[in-house]
C-alpha cells in the first residue's frame, strides 16, 4: 500500500463494507479506504481457512487490452509466453523493465478472441503506454468500472453453488466462466491470493451491492465473513505468494541501483519463457543466467513463535540476508518467513540463523532464532487444485 | 545465402568512414544506400541541365583532417575548391561586414569590437579545443566503471583545469546562457552579432535566445581547431566528398550497393541477423551498423515492438525537428551583390543583419509558419569552381532559415510562396538576380526528410542540445554506438559527437566495434 495516496476513494462495496467493519481498522490501498481487518485477525484468517472469507478487492487496477495486436502487446510484455493463454483462462505473470529487474506481477484474464484484462498490484498507466508503441492495441483503465470480491476457503464454492452459480465446481484452478446476474454478467475466476480453494467475482459496481448482500445471505449456513489486509497478508505468507512492494523494490520505484530483483533472484524463474524470442527483460535475464544471480528468494522455517519481521539472517556471523515477510502461520502451524538471501547461501536445506528483534513494554530483546531453508510454501492443500471442486 | 561480417545501413559519410574502417581490419563489409550516389548528404545534384549544386551540405568546415589523409581521400579524387573563405553579413546599404578567423572589418566596426572580436574568439577556440579532445574518442558512459571512459572524463575534467579557474567558471555560465546574451555582453554592432549568432543556430531547431545555442556554435569552432579558417567547398560540389569516400571503401574491400533500401533490421532473440531489402531480398550478418538517424533506425527498420519497451520510450522522445530548408538557383549570368567585387562574392554570404532578425524568423517557424524574412546562409559556388555551370553561368546555393516540417495546409500551397519571399530577399541584396534565374528548387524540410531519410529533414539527425550530447547521445543507454540489442550499432550524426561533415561519428563507431573484437 502506497502511504502516499490519501484515502478519498470508497469501493462500490463500501457501504456494506463499511457496516461489517465492526473494529473501524482502515487501511489506504490505491487510495481506497480499505478494511486492514473487520473484527478479528485470527478470526478473518480462519474462516478463509476453514469456511469462507470475503475480500473486496475493487481497488485492485484493472486494465482491458484489446485490438488485433493485444496478444502480441502482452507476449512482448511479460516473461511468459502469452499466446498459450486460452480464451476463460487466467495466468499469473511478472513484468520486467529493460534491465530484467522486476516492475510488479499480477494476472491476465483472456476474455475473448483480442481481450484481455491485466490486474495489476501497481498503477501500470504509463507502463503500458510505453510497451504499446509499436502495436495495436487500445488500453483502458477499468479499475473504477469493476466491482470485484474474492470468496476463498474450503466452502466457497458450496456457498456460490447456494447463491445460484450452478456448475462452478466444474471450474479448474484458472478458469473463467460467465453467469448472468439481474441482466448483467457476473464473470467468475477459479483465482485468488489465499492458496487455497476460491474464486474471484468480478461485476459492473452498480450490482456490486446486490452481489455482496446475495453472497452473504447464501453463505451464512457455510459460516462466510468478510475478512481485511491484515488477514490476508497471514494467509499469502503461509501460502508462499510474494508481494511486490514488500518482497521486492518494484523498478520504476528504484532510487538506489541494485536494490531491485530479477524474477529469477524471486524465486519466479517458472514464469520466465526463455523459448520466446523476444520478451521485455530478456536480454538481461539470459545474461543473468549465464552470469549467475546476485540473490535467492527463500522460504525460511523459523524456529520459535517470534514472527521474523525485518530480521537479519545470519550464516555463522556473517549477515548474509534479511527477511521481508513474515508470519505466525495457525494451519501450518510454522514461523514463516521470506528473505532475500546473498548467494551463495540459501540453499534448501540449509541451517541459517534469524537475528529477530521484538519489543514487550518499551523493552526490547534480541533472539538469535534457527531456521531452515524449505523447498516450497508450508501450505498447499489438494482443495486447492482438486476438480471438480470438494464440497465441504 | 549471402553473408557479411558487417552490413551497414547507409551510405552516408559517416556510413562510409565506419566501412573503410571496418573493411581494413579484413573484415567483409556491405554498405546498402537507399539512394542512387554515395554520401547521403554530401551529395551534388543537376538542378537544371549542366547545372550541378551541393544539393544539401554546402560548406566544408568540420571534417576531421585526419581521415583525409587516414583515407587518402586526395588520392580519391577529393579537392577544395575554395578554402578559408571569408563570412560575409550582408548590408542592404552595401556596408557589410567582413568576417574571418582573426579579425573583423567593415565601416561600422568599431575599434572596439575589433579588438572584442580577437579576445572572444580567443577565448571560444579554448572551449572548442576541449570538445575536440572528447569527440575523438566514444562517449563516456553515465555510469561506468570502465578505464577507457574514465580517462574521457579525466581529459575533460582536466581539460577543464587547465582551462584555470576564471574560463571554467565562464565556460559553465556560457554554455547555460545562450549565444544572444553572449553577444551582447561582447560586442557593439548589430550585423556582427547576429553573423556570429547565426553560427549557433545553424541547423538547429533554435533562434538566438534559444538554450543550447552556445554549445551549437562551439560545435561549429571545433572545425577551425582543425585547420579550417573558415568554410570550404568542395570541388565538383559536396557529392565528392561521398564519390571519394565510396571509392576509397571500395579499394578497402567495401561492397557498396547503391538503390537499395533496406526495409527491415532483422533479429533473432536478442541479436541481429541481417537486413530485408524492400524488394524482399534477405542478407545475412551479425553485425549491423545503422548510419540511418536514430529514430528511423528503430521506429522504421527495426520497429518498436520489436525493442525494449523502455528504449522505445527513449526512442519516441528523441528530440528531431527542424527548421532549415535549402533554396538552389541557376542563373543565366553572374549574380551581382551590392558592393562585392567577384572574388568576395565567392566567399559565404549571410542575410542576418541583426539578432532580433533572426529571433523574428525564428518566431515563425515556432507556430507552424515559414519566416517572411528567412536568414540566408549563401554559396554562390560556381564563382569557385567552374565544373558546376555552364561557362559564363552560375549556381547559388543558399541555406534558409526557417521552414516548419510542414505548415498548415501543406507545401504544395506554401512551397512557391516561401521560395519566391526568399529569392525576393536576396534580390535586395543582389539587384537582378532575379531575372537571371532559368529555374529554381526549394528543398523544405519534408523534401529533405523523403530525399536523404533524416526524420524531420534535421541535419544532425538529433537535435543537438545539450540533454542529447555526449553521454546522451542519442539518448542514454545507447551512447556507446552499440545499444540493447546485440550486434546493432549506429554510426550516423545522431551519435557521438554529432553531426555536419566532421566524420568522426563514423570513425568512432568502426574503433568501438573493432574493439569489441569477437564480442561485437
Ligand atoms: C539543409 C542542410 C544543410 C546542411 N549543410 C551543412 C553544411 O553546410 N556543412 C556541414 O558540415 N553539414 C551540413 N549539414 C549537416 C550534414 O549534412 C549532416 O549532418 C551529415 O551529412 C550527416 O551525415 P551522416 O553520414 O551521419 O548521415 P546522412 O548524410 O544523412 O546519411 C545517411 C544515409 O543513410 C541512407 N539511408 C537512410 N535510411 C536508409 C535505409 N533504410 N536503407 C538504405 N539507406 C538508408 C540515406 O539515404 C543517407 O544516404 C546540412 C544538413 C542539412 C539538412
Amino acid at each position: 500500500m502506497n502511504e502516499n495516496d490519501v484515502m478519498m476513494l470508497k469501493t462500490p462495496f463500501h457501504s456494506r463494507v463499511e457496516a461489517a467493519c465492526e473494529i473501524n481498522l482502515w487501511g489506504n490501498w490505491m487510495g481506497y479506504t480499505t478494511p486492514d481487518a473487520y473484527f478479528d485477525v485470527e478470526l478473518e484468517y480462519f474462516a478463509v481457512r476453514s469456511t469462507t472469507g470475503v475480500f473486496d478487492l475493487s481497488p485492485m487496477n484493472k486494465y482491458r487490452i484489446s485490438g488485433p495486436d493485444a496478444a502480441h502487446f502482452l507476449d512482448r510484455m511479460m516473461t511468459r509466453n502469452m499466446h498459450k493463454l486460452a480464451i476463460d483462462r487466467v495466468a499469473y505473470v511478472v513484468w520486467c523493465n529493460d534491465a530484467g529487474q522486476l516492475m510488479d506481477d499480477g494476472t491476465v484474464f483472456r476474455l475473448a478472441e483480442n481481450e484481455y484484462r491485466l490486474c495489476s498490484y501497481a498503477k501500470a498507466n504509463d507502463w503500458l503506454y510505453w510497451c504499446s508503441l509499436g502495436f495495436d492495441v487500445t488500453i483502458t483503465d477499468e479499475t473504477a468500472e469493476v466491482a470485484a470480491l474474492a470468496v476463498q476457503g474450503p466452502t466457497s464454492c458450496s456457498t456460490l453453488t447456494a447463491m445460484g452459480l450452478e456448475g462452478l465446481e466444474e471450474l479448474k484452478p484458472f478458469d473463467i466462466r460467465n453467469y448472468r446476474f439481474d441482466g448483467e454478467i457476473l464473470s467468475v475466476s477459479r483465482t485468488g491470493f489465499t492458496g487455497d480453494l476460491g474464486y474471484e467475482l468480478w461485476i459492473t459496481p452498480s450490482k456490486a451491492e446486490d452481489l455482496w448482500d446475495r453472497l452473504f445471505e447464501a453463505g451464512k449456513q457455510f459460516l462466510i465473513k468478510p475478512f481485511g489486509s491484515h488477514a490476508l497478508d497471514i494467509a499469502r505468507i503461509e501460502t508462499g505468494f510474494v508481494q511486490a512492494g514488500v518482497d521486492f523494490v518494484m523498478a520504476q520505484d528504484l532510487i538506489r541501483p541494485g536494490r531491485s530483483r530479477s524474477p529469477l533472484e524471486m524465486g519466479l524463474g517458472w514464469l520466465v519463457d526463455f523459448e520466446k524470442t523476444h520478451f521485455n527483460g530478456r536480454r538481461a535475464l539470459l545474461k543473468e543466467r549465464e552470469t549467475g544471480s546476485r540473490y535467492r528468494f527463500v522460504i525460511l522455517d523459523v524456529d520459535g513463535n517470534k514472527p521474523a519481521d525485518h530480521s537479519f539472517i545470519l550464516k555463522g556471523d556473517k549477515q548474509v540476508g534479511n527477511v521481508t515477510s513474515a508470519a505466525w502461520c495457525p494451519t501450518a502451524k510454522s514461523n514463516v518467513a521470506f528473505a532475500q538471501i546473498e548467494m551463495p547461501y540459501g540453499e534448501f536445506g540449509e541451517e541459517l540463523t534469524a537475528e529477530i528483534y521484538y519489543e514487550r513494554e518499551l523493552h526490547w530483546t534480541r533472539v538469535l532464532a534457527p531456521c531452515r531453508v524449505l523447498d516450497g510454501p508450508v501450505f498447499n492443500p489438494g482443495r486447492r487444485r482438486q476438480t471438480p471442486a470438494v464440497a465441504f | 545465402m549471402t553473408n557479411y561480417d558487417v552490413i551497414i545501413v547507409g551510405g552516408g559519410h559517416n556510413g562510409l568512414i565506419c566501412a573503410n574502417f571496418l573493411a581494413k581490419t579484413g573484415k567483409s563489409v556491405l554498405v546498402l544506400e537507399a539512394r542512387e550516389a554515395p554520401g547521403g548528404c554530401a551529395a551534388t545534384n543537376e538542378i537544371h541541365p549542366g547545372f550541378n549544386v551541393s544539393a544539401c551540405a554546402q560548406w566544408l568546415d568540420l571534417l576531421n583532417p585526419s581521415l583525409i589523409q587516414e583515407l587518402k581521400l586526395e588520392k580519391y579524387g577529393l579537392q577544395f575548391a575554395a578554402k578559408n573563405l571569408k563570412t560575409i553579413g550582408l548590408n542592404s546599404d552595401g556596408n557589410h561586414v567582413f568576417l574571418s578567423h582573426d579579425s573583423v572589418d567593415g565601416k561600422n566596426i568599431s575599434d572596439e569590437d575589433k579588438t572584442s572580436y580577437i579576445d572572444f574568439k580567443v577565448k571560444m577556440l579554448k572551449y572548442a579545443k576541449l570538445l575536440k579532445k572528447v569527440f575523438e574518442s566514444r562517449a563516456p558512459k553515465l555510469v561506468e566503471h570502465n578505464w577507457t571512459d574514465r580517462i574521457t572524463l579525466a581529459k575533460l575534467a582536466l581539460g577543464m583545469k587547465f582551462l584555470g579557474k576564471e574560463d571554467m567558471n565562464d565556460l559553465m555560465r556560457l554554455i547555460l546562457i545562450n549565444i544572444y546574451d553572449v553577444m551582447e555582453e561582447s560586442f557593439e554592432n548589430q550585423n556582427l552579432k547576429a553573423l556570429i549568432s547565426f553560427d549557433g543556430v545553424m541547423g538547429g531547431y533554435m533562434g538566438p535566445r534559444s538554450p543550447n545555442t552556445v554549445f551549437n556554435f562551439l560545435y561549429k569552432l571545433v572545425g577551425e581547431t582543425y585547420g579550417y579558417y573558415g568554410s570550404s567547398q568542395i570541388k565538383g560540389g559536396m557529392g565528392a566528398l561521398g564519390e571519394s569516400l565510396a571509392a576509397a571503401a571500395k579499394d578497402a574491400g567495401v561492397e557498396i550497393r547503391l538503390g537499395d533500401r533496406v526495409a527491415r533490421i532483422n533479429k533473432t532473440g536478442s541479436r541481429v541477423s541481417g537486413v530485408t531489402l524492400d524488394d524482399g531480398e534477405v542478407i545475412y550478418s551479425a553485425i549491423i551498423v545503422s548510419n540511418a538517424d536514430p529514430f528511423s533506425t528503430f521506429n522504421n527498420l527495426l520497429g518498436l515492438r520489436n525493442i525494449e519497451a523502455g528504449m522505445a520510450r527513449r526512442v519516441t522522445q528523441i528530440r528531431r525537428k527542424s527548421g532549415t530548408a535549402k533554396l538552389h538557383l541557376a542563373l543565366d549570368t553572374a549574380p551581382n551583390f551590392l558592393g562585392l567585387d567577384s572574388e568576395q562574392m565567392g566567399q559565404r554570404l549571410v542575410i542576418a543583419p541583426d539578432m532580433n532578425y533572426i529571433e523574428r524568423a525564428f518566431n515563425s517557424v515556432k507556430y507552424g509558419e515559414y519566416s517572411p524574412t528567412p536568414a540566408i546562409d549563401i554559396s554562390v559556388s560556381s564563382l569557385n569552381d567552374e565544373t558546376l555551370a555552364p561557362s559564363g553561368k552560375h549556381v547559388l546555393s543558399a541555406i534558409v532559415q526557417y521552414a516548419p516540417y510542414e505548415p498548415d495546409g501543406g507545401w504544395d500551397v506554401h512551397r512557391d510562396i516561401f521560395a519566391k519571399n526568399s529569392i525576393d530577399l536576396i534580390e535586395q541584396y543582389a539587384p537582378g538576380i532575379k531575372d537571371s534565374i532559368l529555374s529554381h528548387q526549394l528543398l523544405t524540410p519534408k523534401d529533405l526528410e523523403s530525399i536523404y531519410g533524416m526524420t524531420g529533414g534535421q541535419w544532425h539527425h538529433v537535435e543537438m542540445t545539450l540533454d542529447q550530447v555526449l553521454m546522451m547521445r542519442p539518448f542514454p543507454g545507447a551512447s556507446q554506438y552499440g545499444v540493447d540489442v546485440d550486434g546493432l550499432y549506429l554510426c550516423g550524426a545522431g551519435t557521438h559527437p554529432g553531426g555536419g561533415l566532421m566524420g568522426l561519428a563514423g570513425k568512432n563507431a568502426a574503433t568501438e566495434i573493432i574493439k569489441r573484437g569477437s564480442e561485437a
